[in-house]
């Protein structure tokens, strides 16, 4: 999409400006007059929520650290001063810590954006890895940061967390005494959480002008699937996609500010309210909502080295999916089969959180008890129902994206962006549309 | 070629080597028990080298139930006289973390009335040997050596 640029440096300043650094050219073009396409929809808005919540994080975050003290016996006491003592020390940590998963919220409605509309196919296969490294970035962020008010759920879920990585054959054990810079989760765990925890979101910001770049090569996608063919296709970034993101980070930002001010630790465990105690667990230990399908299906699995690989795997095969989707058309609109599949994926995902929230022995029907054991659990138990969902979110990348592609009878794609909206027969004669048809 | 190559490694090492155990983490030596704080049926959890140790003062009938499912079929098979030290079969001392991700596992829980660990639902016997869920090994028997009928010393 980049064009050339049209920007014209107006006052004497700007042109001296222009020959040297054009930095204002870049953002003019970047963010004015920049072509998108005409007829995205909000899920298009996440792109601007997530700068939106990156920034917040940074600021609250780095505000955060002037208050707090990394050490495994203080770092409790000083999350509870800067509740209570520091100048709307409240404030700035609720917003930090709800912060964290208004990001992922933004981020999940983002990602199954892309998987619907096929964002990630061809030629945006590379924007959609550097998004999944971002992703990838953003977990281990999140996992650093609940480490760092030390309390129980922030230690015991660093002890598992770690011993996750102590689970890879060989090289594991020393691996995780490297990691943990001891013989257990301590002191030294802590301080080396707090320095990467502070340095991981600058290199996601630095990815993600990578993600801006790469979009900015390639083009936005849009629901329709189909390239831009010409200027009835696009309309300018401003007004046009600054006011309807601006207006949809509003929308965002009263859902955030709802869970800042009025139920601030909905999101959050009661348990880390407990300071770290090395020699108990708490009776039920989860990690936070957005690991919670991960989490389930690292517990699908019966054996330790193959649940730890399963979790990764989970993620990894996002980064082959522009390999894995062998259909011609992107957007699932077309796509009748694979807007099935893809809708049984999120329930499927939904589902896999539901699992992670519970005990795996718990029955999932109340009252229930099948007798039917295969592999020492109950087929009534949300282990199970964990498995099948497992089974399913594998087989949907591994499986059904690459035999749907060979199979499927997509529905006809129009012509051109403009053409559903100007081929309405109020609007253009009968040809018009039945050659649109025709042709896609 | 070989020079810089081994010059960059030993640039590198120190930043790569910080990370690894202090000297004063290390030294963390071995501690002594008196065994007589722990009434018949129960277990203390002391803290070793930062971490949980299980010292349980287990019931006959404990003993023998350990005993009799020596021969039952096991992830990690291991006799439960290899587990104790001969004449002190009633004392279990192992350590506190759940080989699977090294949760706390909680006394007397499970089916088997050994320790059942909250984290992902593993279940050990009262030799703390592992008999159901995700958990590849026994709980790990430290070193440790009998100074009289009352007193252990771990490490
Ligand atoms: S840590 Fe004990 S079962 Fe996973």
């Amino acid at each position: 999409m980049s064009g050339h640029s049209t920007y014209e440096p107006k006052t004497g300043i700007e042109r001296w400006l222009d020959a040297r650094l054009p930095i204002v050219r870049l953002g003019y073009d970047s963010f004015v007059d920049y072509p998108t396409p005409r007829n995205l929809n909000y899920w298009w808005t996440f792109g601007g929520i997530l700068s939106l919540c990156l920034a917040s994080q940074l600021i609250t975050g780095i505000i955060l650290v002037m208050h707090y003290t990394p050490s495994a016996d203080h770092a409790f006491a000083s999350v509870e001063h800067i509740m209570r003592d520091v100048n709307y020390g409240w404030l700035l940590r609720y917003t930090h810590a709800n912060g964290a998963s208004m990001f992922f919220i933004a981020v999940y409605l983002h990602m199954f954006r892309g998987l619907y509309y096929g964002s990630y196919k061809p030629p945006r296969e590379v924007l959609w890895i550097l998004g999944c490294v971002i992703y990838l970035l953003m977990m281990a962020t999140a996992f650093m940061g609940y480490v760092l008010p030390w309390g129980q759920m922030s230690f015991h879920g660093a002890v598992v967390i770690t011993n996750i990585i102590g689970a890879i054959p060989v090289i594991g054990g020393p691996i995780l005494t490297w990691l943990q810079g001891g013989f257990a989760v301590d002191n030294a765990t802590l301080n080396r959480f707090f320095s990467l925890h502070y340095l991981l979101p600058f290199m996601i910001a630095g990815v993600v002008i990578l993600h801006i770049w790469a979009l900015h090569v390639v083009g936005q996608n849009n629901p329709t699937g189909i390239d831009p063919k010409s200027k009835h296709d696009t309309l300018p970034f401003t007004p046009y996609a600054t006011v309807k993101d601006g207006f949809a980070m509003s929308v965002f930002l009263i859902l955030f500010a709802v869970f800042v001010f009025y139920m601030p630790n909905a999101l959050g465990h009661a348990d880390n309210y407990i300071e770290a105690n090395p020699l108990v667990t708490p009776s039920h230990i989860v990690p936070e909502w957005y690991f919670l399908p991960f989490y389930a299906i690292l517990r699908a699995v019966p054996d330790k080295v193959m649940g730890v690989l399963a979790m990764f795997g989970a993620i990894g095969v996002l980064f082959a999916l522009p390999w894995l989707d062998t259909s011609k058309v992107r957007s699932m609109r077309y796509r009748p089969m694979a807007k099935l599949y893809f809708i049984i994926l999120l329930v499927v995902c939904v589902i896999l959180g539901f699992c992670g929230a519970k005990l795996p022995d718990d029955q999932v029907i109340p009252g229930l008890v099948t007798g039917i054991t295969p592999l020492d659990n109950d087929l009534n138990s949300w282990v199970w129902l964990s498995r099948l969902a497992t089974a399913y979110y594998f087989a949907y990348f591994v499986v059904i994206m690459p035999l749907l592609g060979l199979i499927e009878t997509p529905l006809p794609t129009p012509e051109t962006i403009a053409s559903p909206a100007l081929s309405h027969p109020a609007t253009t004669p009968a040809g018009a549309t039945a050659d649109a048809e025709k042709k896609g | 070629m070989t020079a810089a190559a081994g010059g960059a490694v030993a640039v590198v090492w120190p930043f790569i080597d910080q990370m690894n155990p202090a000297a004063d983490t290390l030294a963390l030596a071995s501690i002594e028990f008196d065994l007589s704080k722990v009434v018949e049926g129960q277990q203390v959890v002391i803290k070793w080298r930062g971490k949980p140790v299980f010292v349980r003062n287990r019931t006959p009938k404990e003993v023998a139930a350990a005993v009799k499912d020596d021969s039952a079929s096991m992830k990690d098979p291991q006799k439960d006289a290899e587990r104790v030290k001969p004449g002190h079969a009633n004392w279990l001392i192992v350590g506190g973390n759940c080989t699977h991700l090294g949760c706390v596992p909680t006394f007397g829980g499970g089916d088997y009335g050994g320790w059942f660990c909250p984290c992902h639902g593993s279940v050990y016997d009262t030799s703390g040997r592992i008999r159901k869920g995700p958990a590849p090994k026994n709980l790990v028997v430290p070193d440790y050596a009998f100074l009289s009928d009352t007193k252990v010393k771990i490490g």
